[in-house]
């Protein structure tokens, strides 16, 4: 059947034995479930050498002599490397993209030469038979220090009085963007009241379970490198790797198989994972870098480290007037490679106010160097900052002028009928379902018996707390997130799918798998678009030597980018596997279809030939295939959206909770979300999303802080001091949603990685306010809400 | 560093190797025995992705030695699956998407298998206090206590 040809009422989606909407189990998890999957950590290659780092202990300090030898005298000892030598094998990266206009950085190096600019920059290699000698012998590398001033705290970065980082660039100014949409200090004036607050978000991380891991192996032979590489996008590392080290990409495979945990923090260049791959280029061997948990803490990007100024203006019938936000965020000392450290406040700027009608909006954000640990892209970018500060304001504003504040939003989201519009900020939103995801919320939550609850505990001394955020997602990135700013970051991305010999379908991928379910998704898409049972595909991701180039896995574009373009493979392979059966059965390959491993009558399902016979003729017997006809059992289609930008998501989400008034201590009881990724391939897999991304963010909201002193040390880099949800503390997550495809693809799906993080830490945080309000208590605008922080707002604590 | 012999029985296999004293009991199995099931998480005994069964009990091998295992039975997610003796709560973990990366599986399984082992069917709050040193950065462990709560469930009605 031909997609034109669908009776009315249905999509091309709706083909027979459609895998689409449906919540099949994902192929790799029965390996997963027995212990029997292969992440780097577990990789181990003959004449494989591991790798330990001496790091420094200063935030920042010149690097005055450093003496090798007794580590060199350690048995077993391969190597001791110093940034100087490395350097000659790697050259360095700046992390600059040209479209963040005045974005600028300073040359970073695998190792660091002269100058250590924070505390755990990598200052000597040291490689060794085995992890536990090479950890040794770092011990004995004698390296002496000139300590130099740290600059650590973001408020001061750019005074007069305060050193610059790196001396080249003049200042320690980043990055800068301002923005003045409609008439703000009109916008202001006529309010009848106006909320200005500051909100402080804390420094957090990603704690992916497995750490960052490497093993490189650069074949002296072949003249060939091959990286075993935890990451979410394997092409733009065999890019960077093939730029750094000298050699052609064609040159460079990088392999991702298994990944314990990415959540953005696994995307960006790490001078430890660069330093791996050049010490194998000079040992001429393989060598294997695993982080280990205190690494990770002062070398994972960290992120979210903002304070945001804001004001909102709002008349006394609840209509906002306007936004206003003043952003500030210290990024480390450099700005990430390659896709830099100025994407977060930027997306800040973005997105404030985005839900809302409302067109008067001022912005400036500005991004300064420090000599902390580098910040850069985590789930979500800037998006629970931008969610939280957008719906703080928004709440405080409604109990400012005393209007309920699901009211509030009924009367400012902007209207369903009003698509496609675009935001003060200047979003282009294709269609956006504010209204229905609220009506939805709203009645799984039963938010009127929930309110008499709340009163009726409150008169038994016991608070509890509403809080909602409503969010927009950025998701389906084109080219305009990177690619026009210079790096070299793929937003397209490519699937090719073949018959196999006896008619199973086997698609290579250019997304990527890092537990999400990547896999899953592509062989639903191609089943369906192709037409074979679930279990005749096998889908093939992370290897450059043997995928389509492609972006990997980011601003939540496997399904709707990698769908899309397995969506089209599959189509296109069915196109070609029915002209092979036309000849076989002089039919007309238009009267044909396939279904259920089957070539069948389009117009009566009966079946003509099976796929395993097609395969057989056309591999083993094309002799009997009609003169000049050439069977093609492979086909590859790429995609990439052109209609829009990004394909903008939205949703809700509510918390509930109870607030210990003696203790300080925040119980969770519930959380809502209603979202709307688009069509919805696989409702298991969504909702799994939605419920690790609202943990991520409750993380932020109560828990995670990278706790730096003014000497710039990490005072809490392990997991004992740094607190993550457990599932002791978590609540049931209700999740729901609103279906709104988009437009730009057959498959109208949108992303839904990110939707959870976004909207949780907002909706925790007013919620714990709704639940102090009463109580006189000053509001809580302070991530995270330790009991501290609660016992502060109550005023029973300094 | 001197080695020491120890002999243990390693998912029913008799094994005699040389370790250094500091090797923990996680390393022993993944870097020595190939036995990769068991993670490597944070190596301070938090996040519990290292956890295996050490004489039927369910322990840290990351701040468990090798050498205090010498005349031990050692258990690792590989034993647990080929014996089958999980296979229900595998199979739950499956169909119930409690896993994303996988990372953390093996040992969220062996912890929620010795919670089980209690028998009953114990509540919501029960399973997610009893997995609560077992960190997952990935699911927000609703999907994790669902497919514990599911097999509970189904043995529970298996035996009454």
């Amino acid at each position: 059947m031909n997609d034109r040809d669908l009776p009315a009422g249905l999509t091309a989606l709706d083909r027979p034995n459609s895998y689409i909407g449906r919540s099949v189990a994902r192929p790799n998890l029965a390996r997963l479930t027995q212990g029997r999957g292969q992440y780097v950590s577990d990789v181990v290659l003959p004449r494989m050498a591991h790798a330990a780092f001496v790091r420094s202990p200063h935030a920042h300090a010149r690097i005055k002599q450093i003496n090798t030898d007794a580590a060199k005298r350690v048995p077993g000892v391969i190597a001791v490397v110093t940034g100087a030598e490395l350097a000659t094998v790697c050259t360095p990266w700046v992390g600059v993209l040209t479209h963040l206009k005045g974005l600028k950085s300073a040359p970073q190096h695998a190792v660091a030469v002269e100058r250590a600019c924070w505390q755990g920059e990598a200052v000597v290699a040291v490689v060794a038979r085995t992890r536990a000698l090479a950890e040794d012998a770092a011990e004995l590398v004698e390296v002496e220090y000139e300590e130099l001033p740290a600059v650590t705290d973001a408020e001061t970065a750019l005074d007069k009085a305060t050193p610059v980082i790196h001396p080249d660039l003049g200042d320690n100014l980043t990055f800068e963007r301002t923005l003045d949409a409609g008439q703000v200090d009109k916008a202001l004036n006529e309010s009848d009241a106006v909320v200005e607050t500051t909100f402080l978000f804390g420094r957090h991380t990603g704690v992916t379970n497995e750490p960052r891991a490497a093993v490189a192996d650069w074949n002296e032979g072949a003249q060939r490198l091959t990286v075993h590489h935890g990451t979410q996008a394997p092409h733009m590392m065999q890019n960077i790797f093939a730029k750094h080290l000298g050699l052609a990409e064609h040159q460079v495979r990088v392999v991702t198989n298994d990944v314990g945990g990415s959540f953005g923090i696994k995307v960006h260049v790490y001078a430890d994972e660069m330093a791996t791959v050049a010490l194998s280029k000079l040992l001429k061997r393989p060598v294997k870098y695993v982080a280990d948990r205190i690494e990770s803490f002062v070398t994972d990007i960290h992120a979210r480290d903002h304070r945001v100024k804001a004001r909102i203006g709002v008349t006394k019938d609840g209509r906002i007037t306007a936004f206003e936000i003043d952003d500030l965020t210290g990024i480390g000392p450099y700005s990430v490679y390659p896709r830099t450290s100025g994407i977060e406040a930027n997306q800040i700027v973005n997105l404030v106010g985005g839900p809302y009608a409302c067109p008067n909006y001022r912005a400036r954000a500005r991004v300064v160097f420090q000599n902390k640990n580098v910040m850069c892209q985590y789930r979500a970018v800037g998006h629970p900052i931008a969610t939280a500060v957008t719906e703080g304001l928004v709440e405080l504003a409604a109990a400012k002028i005393g209007i309920d504040p699901v009211e509030v939003r009924r009367k400012n989201l902007i209207a369903d009928e009003a698509y496609p519009c675009g935001s003060a900020a200047g979003l282009k939103f294709e269609k956006l379902s504010h209204h229905a995801s609220l009506d939805k919320l709203i009645a799984m939550m039963d938010y009127d018996r929930l309110r008499r609850d709340q009163a009726a505990a409150r008169a038994r001394g016991i608070h509890r707390g509403i809080g909602f955020a409503a969010f927009i997602e950025v998701t389906n990135p084109s080219a305009a997130f990177y690619g026009v700013g210079g790096a070299r970051i793929s937003s397209q991305d490519g699937a090719t799918v073949r018959l196999d010999a006896q008619g199973a379908v086997i698609c290579h991928t250019g997304v990527t798998e890092q537990g999400q379910g990547s896999e899953a998704v592509i062989a639903q898409v191609v089943a369906t678009s192709f037409g074979v049972p679930l279990d005749r595909v096998r889908v093939i991701t992370g290897d450059t030597d043997n995928t389509p180039y492609g972006g990997g896995t980011w601003a939540s574009r496997a399904a709707g980018i990698g769908g899309e373009a397995a969506w089209q493979a599959g189509k296109a392979l069915r196109a070609n596997v029915l002209a092979v059966a036309a000849s076989i059965l002089q039919a007309e390959p238009k009267a044909l279809d396939i279904r259920a491993a089957a070539v069948v009558d389009a117009d009566t399902g009966r079946e003509r030939i099976g796929l395993d016979e097609v395969a057989r003729i056309a591999y083993f017997r094309p002799d009997t295939l009609p003169p000049g006809f050439q069977a093609e059992l492979m086909a590859t289609r790429h995609y990439v959206p052109r209609a829009w930008p990004f394909a903008f998501t939205n949703g809700i989400q509510a918390s509930h909770l109870e607030v210990d008034t003696d203790t300080g201590f925040v119980t969770l009881l519930d959380h809502w979300v209603v979202e709307d990724c688009g069509t919805v391939i696989n409702p298991q897999l969504v909702d799994e999303q939605i419920r690790g991304g609202v943990v991520q963010g409750i993380g932020a909201a109560l828990f995670e802080h990278c706790l730096y002193d003014a000497q710039g040390q990490l005072l809490n880099g392990n997991m004992a001091d740094y607190l993550v949800p457990m599932a002791a503390e978590m609540p049931d997550i209700q999740v729901g949603h609103v279906v709104t495809p988009t437009g730009d693809s057959e498959i109208g799906a949108k992303g839904a990685g990110e939707a959870g993080t976004a909207g949780a830490p907002g909706a925790v945080m007013n919620a714990v306010n709704d639940a102090l309000r009463p109580l006189g208590a000053r509001s809580i605008t302070v991530m995270p809400i330790t009991p501290g922080v609660v016992l502060q707002a109550l005023g029973k604590s300094e | 560093m001197t080695a020491h012999e120890i002999t243990l029985t390693v998912n029913g296999e008799e094994v005699r190797e040389a370790v250094e004293p500091r090797t923990t009991l996680v390393d022993f199995l993944r870097d020595t025995l190939g036995l990769t099931g068991s993670h490597v998480g944070c190596e301070h005994g938090v996040c519990g992705a290292c956890s295996v069964r050490l004489d039927g009990a369910v322990v840290r091998g990351c701040l468990t030695l090798a050498v205090q295992c010498d005349g031990h039975k050692v258990e690792t997610i590989e034993g647990a699956s080929d014996s089958g003796a999980i296979a229900d709560l595998q199979e739950a973990f499956r169909t119930r998407n409690a896993l994303q990366c996988g990372y953390c599986t093996p040992a969220m399984l062996l912890t929620a298998a010795e919670l089980l082992a209690g028998g009953g069917v114990p509540s919501r709050a029960a399973i997610r206090e009893h997995l609560s040193g077992n960190y997952c950065r990935c699911t927000g462990y609703h999907a994790i206590i669902d497919a514990v709560e599911a097999v509970a469930r189904v043995r529970a009605g298996a035996t009454s």
